[in-house]
Order: C-alpha cells, then structure tokens, then sequence
C-alpha cells in the first residue's frame, strides 16, 4: 500500500506527459456526463435465500442478476466480476467478514448483501450497503422491501435497491433502473409505438394504429406521448395518453401535412415540433393543451427541435437552410439563432440532464464518402466536442438518460436496425432489443 | 381483367407497329431491281405490284394494283391469275402479303405486297379502353432527384411539362403529390426532405398552370420505398415525387 502510495505521483505525471490532451479530454465529458473520474469498486453479493418456498430460486434468479446489472450499467463502479468474488453468501451484517471482500483478487472497497424470504405470496427483501474498506464501519445503506412473489416485481426490488446505491454512491443523484425507454417498432407489421424497461426487459406495444408511427417523446411527467403518425392527409402529432391507454385529441397538431419531431419542454408545459403548414417545414411550438400555436423558425427544412432542460428556454434542431443539415442552437422565441457543427451531416439533437448536447454526426459526409454517422457528445458553451461511436454501423437518435449519464441510441448494421445504451462517454455499449427492427429511443424523463 | 385486356390491346399495337416499321423499310427495294431488269435485251418479264393504303383496319378496302412487262401468264397469291396490268380491290381481314408472280418466256418475276390489318379498337380508341387511372398513370409520370437535393432536375422539368398538360386538360382530376428519399441520412430530415421534393413539384406545376387548390403534398421520406435494394440504381428510383389521383 505504502509503495503504491509512493509511486503514484510518477505514474500520474507519465500518464500526463504521455496522453495529457486525451485525458483531460475524458475527464471533460466523464464530468459533464455526471460519471465522475473515479469509479468505486463494488462488489454485490449473490443475496440469501431463506425459507424453501418452491419460487425462490427463479426469484433469486432474477433478482441477483438485475442487482448486478443495474450496478454495471450505472458507470460508477468498478465492479467485482462474479467469477472474482467470494463464494460467502453473507445475508446480513453479522454474517460478513468484510476481508473475504475486500482482499485480492475481489478488492472491494462496497458490498451490496442481503436476503431474500419469500413467504405466502409476499417476497421481502432485506439490502445492506457495506464499507468493507474500512474494519467494523457501519452499514453505508440498510433497506427492506416488500412486494408480490413475481418474477416483475424481484426484478423491480433489485431495480429499487440498484437505485437506491447508486443514489447514495453517486453524488445524490436518481438513479435511472425504474426507467422506461419509448420507442418505434415494427415487430407487428407496421411501426408502432413500443416500450421497455432500461435494461431491455418487457418489451411492448403501446400503439396499435396499423399506420406508420414515429418519433415517440414521452411527456416529463410520464403519462403522455407525442408522436407523428402518418394518415390520408400526411403527418399528424398524435398524443397517446399512458393513463387512459389511448389517443386522445390533439388538433393543433394535424394542420398542414408534414408536422413532424415533437418535443417536449421540461416542464411540461410546451410542445415543440416541425411543421409544413406555412408551406415550409419550420420550429412551432404550441402549449401541451394545444394553445398559443406559434411559428419559431422561419428558414425552412427546420427539424427535431430539443428543448433544453437545464434552461428551459433554449431548443436545438437541426436545419437544412444551408445545404446539408446542421445542428442549432436558438432561444425559444426563435432569436440567437447559433449554428454548432460546422460541416458534414449532423441530426438528432438530445439535450442531457445538465446541458450536455448529443447529437448524430457524419463529419465527412458527401456522395462517394461513406464516413461513419456517429453519436458526438458536445458542451454548447465551448463548441468541444467528443466522439461517441466509433467504426460500427449507423448511428442515430441518442437520448439521455434522465440522470445525465447514459445515452440510448439506434444502430443501424447490414439493414436492421436495433436499439442499443452506452455511459456518456462511449463506453459500456451493449445491445437492448434483438427482434424485428427498432429506432427513434426516446428515454423517459424519471 | 381491364390490366389484360390492355395488355393484349398494347401487344396488338407492339406488333403493328413493328409491321409497319418492316413494311417501309422493304418497299423500296423491288422497284430499284426490276428498273435494270425491265431494260434487259433478253426479254425477261418484270413486276410491280403495289398496295394502297399499306396500313388499314380490319373492313378497310386495299387497292392493288400492278404492272408487268414480257408476262404470259400473271397470277396473284390469293386472288388468282389476274391481266398482266390492272388495279383491284381487296379487303383483307388481317395482315397480308400479296405475291405476285409473272412468267413468260425469258423466265419468270415476282414482287410482293404487305398490308398490315390493325385491329379496329387498338387504332381507333386506344385511350377510351384505360381506366382513368391507367390514363392518369400513363400520363402523369414521377420526377427523379438528386442525392440529398429538391431542385427540380432538367429531366424533371420535361417531365412536369407533359404532367402539367394533362392535368389542365383534365381540370377535373385532383391529385396527391407525394415525397420520397432514399435510404441514407435520417428518418426525420428525410421526411422534411420529401416534403420539400414534393412542394417543389407542387410549386411548379401551379406555375404551368395547375391551380394550387388541386393538389396535397405528402412527404414519405424513407418510410416507403419503392426499392429497397442499397446502391445508386435503387436510391436514385427512391429519390423521387410520385403523383395519384386524390380521392
């Protein structure tokens, strides 16, 4: 420990002298992104089983297998592989001894340990957040849960309890594993509205209108979704009401043919989207009850407008008026209007949780140039940017994860297109849907 | 069953044409032969046989007439032995080639005749027999663009002029202007890109005369393609504005 202590500081400033601008770039978006620069290291404890109900196994199953998952797919940790980790399955405190943990090769600094008890139907659930650094220390976090015996509901409780570490690991923030992630599908025959949780598990449809529906933007408060869907007189924004399980009216999105990319303001208030109805395809934006319906852009081939979160009073879209489509950044009145990318092909604008600008880019995009279309992760303030994607497919339609840290996106590969989530800063890219072809995620806001 | 019937009356049509096309290029030839025969010292016969009109429709009266020189017997294929000059009439039901032979006593000529018979609907009513939408279709063609672009191609212009002169003939038609891209770029800039194809054609044709109330533009973008093959060929059919009747 004292050696490693010792050399440190000459690691560090050969690290520097060697890959400096590389990594202050990293440090850059790992810090805009929320991911911090150090990752704990964690380990979590396959959990207790107690008592012999006949469910329990497919139960633990699924709940120690969510409970690791969620944790790795947080970006916070340094996680401890099963292979690495003890075979001591403590079920509560008492049980532990923090050295089995904490020595090589697991080297943990936190363990998540606990038990599970199912009894008549009801699965309780006891968690404990353990500094298996530190000999004696008190429990970090302790936690019971109790709901039906499902498969759903282990998978929830080891959503709750990821959420609750990360929560208290992470800087205070939500964590993001009860989320949701809308999106298109055309498993059925046509494309429809579909939704998962934000691992990929329970994948269904929402819509069933038999057209062709896009575009879907859940409401921040969850129980909406705006979409576009076409019918005899071109594109209309469509509003599906989670709450009543249908369609509900929207009028002041029908006018005109072609109303395209709504987008929702953060608090929930106002609707933004891209209509033909001038003759031109332009920025509108209309209150969430279809009021105040007014023209914001008034260039032509304006596009997927995005509002800012963080100020509430910015949207980015993308416009043609140049030639090929860039990225822009205008007030919501339509004044200030910045041009971010300067060249290529760029769409598909998400603003994160902090201000963080994602967006789909070809930077070298023309006849006869097949760069790649990539997912770019830019800070408007300094036009710095950084590249997500590297070398594989189509990439398009990024959209954050309500804590800032993650990206879902659509990857096209040799025709199908999937969906799939990386951390903010490229990393940890893993596949979510697997059937049919699926695009346009659009993250729900908690 | 209409999508045979035109077919076949299409077919007709095909192979009237190519018979037309054989006939002229044949009919000079015969003449351009016997001329230096006719001068030959050793009496040889000539002839001449020819068909007016060429072309008729079934019912329709052919005047043959013919002219031989140095002939003892003359004899037409079909008709019989005939004087060695005259003029006759004829109505033959389908296309014909009349043959005729003249010998006499320095050997023997012959020259041929080819009446084509059109079938009575395909000549006179070709258009009747469509379906307004098969008319509209045949009319009313799609204008291509290109990559990543709304202008109105030069091609496209010729194109839109034709489209043009049939929808003010046919004030009555209302049609639905629709916008394609193809696969490459995004779905949602694609869908502004349609648009913007489509209300380019829409812009021309009320320019040429088209009044505006007549026409509604849908943009596809990529959601419908035509083709979906990935190289030049296929994008380039993607790349376009399709025209419909509006219901």
């Amino acid at each position: 420990m004292r050696a490693s202590l010792r050399i440190l500081p000459l690691i560090v400033l050969a690290l520097l002298s060697v890959q400096g601008s590389r990594a202050r770039a990293q440090d850059w978006v790992r810090t805009g992104t929320n991911l911090g620069n150090q990752r704990i290291r964690l380990a979590a404890a396959d959990f207790k089983p107690v008592g012999g109900d006949p469910q329990m196994p497919v139960l633990k199953g699924v709940f120690d297998t969510t409970l690791f998952n969620d944790l790795s797919n947080a970006g916070l940790f340094d996680m401890v592989s099963k292979s690495l980790a003890p075979q001591a399955m403590p079920g509560s405190p008492q049980e532990l001894v923090p050295a089995q943990w904490s020595a090589a090769p697991a080297s943990a600094a936190m363990l998540a340990l606990g038990a599970l008890a199912v009894n008549n139907g009801r699965l309780t659930v006891y968690g404990w957040l353990m500094d298996v650094s530190t000999a004696n220390s008190p429990p970090v976090l302790t936690r019971q849960y109790n709901e039906a015996a499902s498969e759903d509901m282990a998978r929830t409780v080891a959503h709750r309890f990821a959420d609750d570490i990360i929560s208290r690991l992470g800087g205070g923030i939500a964590g993001i594993c009860e989320t949701k992630i809308y999106f298109v599908s055309n498993r059925t025959g046509s494309k429809e509205i579909w939704v998962m949780d934000y691992d990929g598990a329970n994948q269904h449809a929402v819509t069933h209108l038999g057209t062709v529906s896009i575009s879907p933007r859940v409401s921040p408060d969850g129980s909406r979704i705006a979409f576009s869907s076409l019918n005899d007189s071109g594109w209309a924004i469509r509003m599906f009401s989670l709450d009543l399980g249908r369609t509900v009216s929207f009028p002041a999105g029908s006018a005109g043919g072609s109303n395209l990319s709504p987008a929702w303001s953060a608090d929930g208030m106002k609707l933004a989207f891209s209509s033909a109805r001038s003759g031109h395809p332009e920025i509108w934006a209309v209150d969430a009850g279809g009021g105040m319906l007014h023209q914001v852009t008034s260039f032509g081939s304006d596009v997927s407008p995005a509002w800012n979160p963080r100020t509430g009073a910015q949207l980015a879209f993308v416009s043609g008026r140049t030639g090929e489509p860039q990225i822009y950044v205008m007030d919501q009145d339509g004044s200030n209007v910045q041009r971010m990318t300067d060249s290529g092909y760029a769409i598909s604008p998400s603003w994160s949780s902090t201000g963080m600008l994602a967006f789909s880019w070809n930077r070298k995009y023309g006849p006869g140039d097949p760069g790649g279309q990539d997912i770019y992760v830019m800070d408007i303030a300094s036009k710095q940017w950084q590249q997500d994607t590297h070398e594989a497919g189509n990439n398009d339609f990024p959209s954050w994860s309500p804590d800032g840290r993650q990206i879902v996106f659509q990857r096209q590969i040799n025709h199908r297109t999937q969906i799939w989530t990386m951390l903010g800063d490229g990393t940890n890219q893993h596949q979510l849907t697997f059937n049919g072809d699926n695009s346009m995620p659009n993250w729900s806001w908690k | 069953m209409k999508t045979q019937n035109y077919l076949l009356q299409t077919g007709i049509l095909l192979v009237a044409l190519v018979t037309v096309v054989g006939c002229k290029h044949k009919k000079p030839l015969p003449p351009a032969e016997t001329a230096p025969a006719a001068a030959a010292p050793a009496a040889e016969p000539t002839a001449e046989l020819t068909a007016t009109p060429t072309v008729i429709s079934a019912g329709d009266q052919v005047e043959l007439s013919w002219r031989t020189t140095n002939a003892t017997s003359v004899s037409i294929d079909g008709v019989g032995d005939v004087p060695s000059a005259g003029v006759k009439t004829v109505k033959p039901t389908e296309s014909t080639t009349y043959h005729l032979v003249a010998r006499g006593e320095g050997g023997s000529a012959d020259a041929t005749a080819r009446v084509t018979v059109n079938a009575p609907i395909a000549v006179q009513t070709p258009s009747t027999q469509m379906s307004p939408e098969e008319e509209f279709k045949a009319n009313v063609q799609d204008i291509f663009f290109d990559y990543d672009n709304y202008d109105i191609r030069t091609d496209a212009q010729s194109t839109l002029a034709k489209d043009a002169d049939y929808l003010v003939k046919h004030p009555e038609i209302k049609i639905v202007i629709g916008g394609y891209c193809d696969e490459r770029g995004s779905d949602e800039y694609n869908l502004v890109l349609g648009q913007n194809r489509a209300q380019a054609a829409k812009t021309a044709l009320v320019a040429a005369g088209v009044a505006a109330d007549r026409m509604r533009v849908i943009s596809y973008g990529k959601e419908k393609p035509f083709c979906t093959e990935s190289n030049e060929e296929c994008w380039q059919l993607n790349r376009r504005d399709g025209f419909a009747m509006d219901r």
